[in-house]
């Protein structure tokens, strides 16, 4: 196997846990977008052409209850401005890809892309294939969120309640984030977003997220900035 | 045909989010402070989706031993500091919070 297929199958294999939680969100949004008064056709095609959960969930939601499309185009704005954050931060490790391969891994990077992914460049760098490990880890995601709308739009909600399957997203990001946590900017920037998530918990539209986010990118970058500036000055 | 034009506008939008700073990075002059700051980015985002999932299990804010997810989610967290293996952390969080829910 080459060099990219091999980076290929490593992002495809990292994206493996995230699946668990995934599959089961995307039956539940087949079968709520059916509810919803969306046609079989369109809660498919939203799948593959919007491609991101939250914003979906949220869309059926606003759809059933009849509001504008305006509105409704809004609040995906909002809820997906987390993705601006995502694209600035591989940005430079895309930098020298092709315009069709930025397009293509732009598409599919969604938060279960992006986690595996910058995590994986941060540990071995860009190298001349490395792309091909988003690509593989977008890939397995998209094409599981494809089968598992048809399924949910096919079987309806066919999933005991008592299975907490949802609970396998957060836990892939504890294995993702704890291990990460090694010096005090770090640490900080996990901590202080966390209790501004807390927080902002009643805020709509999961602005409280791109808070908590941005509190925690700031508190980091201080902490670093800070450390920084006094070892100039010893 | 509303269904389909925020299905349209709304993924040309998602996408161009994506593709905003990946495509604008060189051609647009970022600072040093910020691209440092961007490491940042990782650990807040995944803490901030994070804390809520174990905090507010059912919709309400929970600090207590009833909280089965926040308990599961302490060992997922012991789990993923000793091993550094995301199975094995994905293993030990289900596994805790399985028991504690038939208990």
């Amino acid at each position: 196997m080459g060099a990219a297929g091999k980076n290929f199958w490593d992002g495809a294999r990292a994206e493996i846990p995230l699946l668990v939680g995934v599959f089961p969100f995307g039956m539940i949004y087949g079968a709520l977008a059916l509810d919803a008064g969306l046609s079989k056709a369109a809660a498919q095609m939203m799948s593959s052409i919007l491609f991101a959960g939250s914003a979906q969930f949220v869309a059926a939601k606003l759809f059933s209850d009849a509001a504008p499309a305006l509105v409704i185009l809004l609040t995906i704005a909002v809820v997906n401005l987390r993705h601006m954050l995502y694209s600035a931060s591989l940005a430079p490790y895309l930098k020298d890809l092709s315009l069709k391969w930025k397009i293509l891994l732009s598409y599919l990077l969604t938060d279960e892309c992006y986690a595996p992914s910058v995590l994986h460049y941060e540990k071995t760098g860009v190298k001349p294939f490395s792309h091909w490990f988003v690509f593989g880890a977008g890939l397995a995601l998209w094409s599981a969120w494809q089968v598992s709308t048809a399924l949910g739009i096919f079987l309806g909600a066919a999933i005991p309640e008592e299975l907490p399957l949802d609970f396998a997203l957060p836990l892939t990001f504890i294995a993702m984030v704890v291990p990460a946590l090694k010096n005090r900017p770090t640490i900080a920037a996990a901590l202080s977003a966390g209790i501004v998530a807390l927080l902002a918990y009643g805020l709509p539209y999961k602005l409280g997220l791109i808070l908590a986010a941005l509190t925690g990118v700031a508190s980091g970058a201080l902490l670093e900035g800070r450390k920084s500036s006094s070892r100039r000055t010893l | 045909m509303k269904v389909w034009l925020v299905i349209f506008l709304g993924g040309l939008m998602t996408f161009g989010m994506r593709f905003s700073l990946i495509f604008l990075f060189g051609k647009l002059e970022i600072p040093d402070s910020l691209r440092r700051a961007l490491h940042y980015v990782p650990p807040a985002v995944l803490s901030a989706i994070v804390f809520p999932e174990l905090f507010y299990p059912a919709g309400a804010f929970s600090l207590s031993f009833d909280n089965f997810r926040l308990l599961a989610g302490a060992a997922a967290i012991l789990a993923a500091w000793a091993s550094k293996n995301t199975l094995l952390t994905l293993f030990t969080g289900m596994v805790v919070l399985l028991v504690l829910q038939v208990l």
